[in-house]
């Protein structure tokens, strides 16, 4: 009986779903191009996942923490720190911890002005973050004219893409200190607790004595920050900086939340499910390569359309509302 | 029909239904027009010139209509992150089929108005009949929709029918050019569906589905109705960049879908649904036109200007969300959606 109910529960559970569609897909993908399986593929995959799944705590706490909230503007946040931080470290390890402060400040600076902007002045969350996109965007145009310069500190790369065992790189042990600490921060303390509570009721919330404009205010500033921490990364990944480096990770971001059975509604959910739903979409779109879907005369647009139409699949699978009848 | 009436302001008397209509986001918003058109008409040289007019209006009636089609999506509950794409999508039918031929412009329009219906209907199928949130439904449909797009068109070009582009830069008696009429007959267009049935049950979905559902209004229905006109409305939008740019460009998506949001805010429509109107999107939208043009007439450097009209937005929109929230909270009370 007890065990019925179990499976149950476990065939309903967001984040079973997702890591068995992932699972599904990784098998796929395997049977297609027998690489796949390799070792040296798996640690590639989930550092590639990596950046998403660390641009995608902040959202993940921005959207636990409710009042329809939602983060677009991460990807700017972490183009904006990588951006910084090349032009302070310059190819140099002098001043590295400066750099990297500086960078994770201007991070913070976004994150603020998203606080400020939704619980003072009210403006929609969504259309908040989306505006700064365009303001960071500008601002970004302002400091580099265009070019950015500089590129990442020998120390930041070694960090990053530095081999430590079983050639895993230090970026995932990396992720793995992050995720443990942000899935005890939001179910051991009491920062986690408040968060679920003003995301599930502000109302009740505010009653209990949770201060929700500071949970809320702090989620952002969080957001921004975890941001700018990806936005390094990428950096160290790639050594060097365009000004669209982030633009990807803006959406994709709410996507790994949702998939990971995170509710745009606020209250429910967690980082365990973000952290597959970032594996899943990296291996959706490493297995699209795999196939060589698009390519050549076609570009990356049949690629582009199939991502689009596995995420309503993945989606129905869990993500739907309520029925107004029930 | 009778539960519905309670709820509307439609019914109250004409008097007290003027003053309850002025609202505070209305205001801030003709103001916000003043201010843009007083400054435009300082700094930019020639701006009421017949010239000058058409120049402008040529550039407000695309952002202006795709404000119109998001504004219709977000009344209705929902919100269309495609919405971009959608226009790119059925501008890009629209050129590859016409060719630069003025013979082949008729099918080409019923070609894009047919991609951006379908474009419309497809994603009120995912959410009103999938559930799915809208947010992430639509982000996935632009996927689709903006690599539907890249097939049909790969880069900027393609040739428009010259009757188009000929039409869309007369000035009809002197000062008013052909877009200023397009807006207009938007606008009307807009306030006869206001008027039936359908625009009732707009508001009444978005407004509070539960009590929609109860009140025998046919949700499901209206939600994919809003989001089908929405996109046959955003392909008109990709007709007027067409006639406006005279070649396709596949890769607007994004900007557009921002331009839309941020115009319908400005316009005073409440984002989650039930409250506004296509009105205040339209001026929102012809605001935030004339905000970018001041920002180059300013004589701000060229490296700032992006900055600049960034700052200028955020603080239009946390002014129209400052009075536009008060409003929200008032009304939220007596029964908002949760």
């Amino acid at each position: 009986m007890t065990t019925t109910l179990t499976a149950r529960r476990l065939t309903r559970d967001p984040v079973v779903i997702s890591g068995v569609v992932t699972l599904l897909l990784w098998v796929v993908a395997s049977f297609y191009s027998p690489a796949f399986a390799s070792w040296g593929h798996i640690v590639t995959t989930l550092t590639v996942a990596s950046f998403l799944g660390v641009i995608a705590i902040g959202q993940t706490l921005v959207i636990i923490a409710g009042g329809e909230g939602i983060d677009l503007s991460v990807g700017s946040a972490a183009t904006l720190s990588a951006i910084v931080a090349s032009r302070f470290m310059d190819g140099s390890n002098d001043g590295f911890l400066f750099a990297v402060l500086v960078a994770l400040g201007s991070a913070c600076v976004i994150g603020v002005v998203n606080g400020i902007g939704v619980l003072l002045f009210r403006v929609p969350p969504l259309v908040m973050t989306l505006g700064m996109i365009a303001v960071v965007a500008g601002f970004i145009r302002l400091y580099t004219g265009g070019r950015p310069e500089g590129s990442a500190a020998p120390l930041l790369n070694q960090l990053v893409t530095g081999d430590t065992v079983f050639g895993i790189p230090g970026v995932l042990w990396l992720w793995l200190a992050l995720s443990v600490v942000v899935i005890w921060l939001l179910r051991r303390t009491a920062f986690g607790w408040r968060l679920y509570a003003v995301g599930a009721n502000r109302t009740t919330a505010h009653l209990s004595g949770v201060n929700p404009s500071a949970i809320r205010f702090s989620a952002y500033v969080l957001s921004s920050l975890f941001a700018g921490v990806g936005g390094l990364l990428l950096l160290g990944y790639s050594q060097n900086v365009y000004t669209n480096l982030g633009a990807d990770y803006m959406l994709n971001s709410v996507a790994a939340v949702v998939i990971g059975g995170t509710a745009l509604i606020g209250g429910v959910g967690g980082y365990l499910g973000t952290i597959v739903g970032a594996i899943l979409l990296t291996v959706l779109s490493a297995l699209l390569r795999t196939m060589q879907i698009g390519g050549g005369e076609w570009g990356d647009a049949p690629r582009q359309i199939l991502f689009g139409l596995v995420l309503i699949v993945v989606l129905t699978a869990y993500g739907r509302q309520r029925h107004l009848r029930a | 029909m009778n539960l519905l009436r309670g709820t509307g302001t439609q019914d109250l008397p004409g008097p007290v239904r003027s003053v309850m209509s002025v609202h505070m986001p209305a205001l801030a918003v003709g103001l916000l027009l003043l201010v843009t058109v007083t400054a435009s008409a300082i700094l930019q040289p020639g701006f009421f010139s017949p010239y000058g007019l058409s120049a402008s209006f040529a550039t407000f009636l695309p952002l202006a209509t795709i404000a119109a089609a998001q504004t219709i999506i977000v009344l209705g509950g929902g919100i269309d992150l495609s919405i971009g794409t959608i226009v790119t999508l059925s501008s890009a039918v629209s050129v590859v089929l016409m060719q630069g031929d003025d013979a082949r412009l008729p099918l080409a329009l019923a070609a894009g108005l047919a991609t951006g219906a379908a474009c419309g209907l497809f994603n009120g199928l995912v959410v009103a009949v999938l559930r799915l949130q809208p947010i992430v439904a639509t982000f996935a449909t632009s996927s689709v929709f903006g690599g539907l797009a890249l097939l049909v068109l790969p880069s900027p070009g393609g040739q428009v029918s010259p009757i188009l582009t000929g039409t869309y830069r007369m000035v009809l008696a002197m000062y008013v050019p052909i877009p200023a009429v397009l807006l207009v007959v938007l606008f009307l267009s807009w306030r006869m569906m206001r008027g039936t049935r359908y625009g009732q049950h707009l508001y009444a979905v978005g407004g509070n589905a539960e009590a929609a559902y109860t009140s025998a209004v046919p949700v499901s229905r209206v939600r994919v109705l809003s989001y089908t006109l929405g996109g046959m409305v955003a392909s008109l939008a990709g007709v007027a960049l067409l006639a406006d740019a005279g070649a396709g460009d596949p890769t607007l998506g994004t900007e557009l879908t921002l331009g839309s949001i941020a115009a319908l805010v400005i316009g005073g429509t409440r984002l989650r649904g039930g409250s506004g109107g296509v009105g205040g999107a339209l001026v929102g939208a012809v605001v935030l036109s004339l905000i970018q043009g001041l920002v180059f007439f300013a004589g701000v450097p060229t490296n700032a200007r992006e900055f600049v009209y960034g700052c200028v937005i955020i603080a239009a929109i946390a002014l129209a969300g400052l009075l536009t929230a008060r409003e929200g909270s008032a009304s939220g009370a007596s029964g908002g959606r949760r």
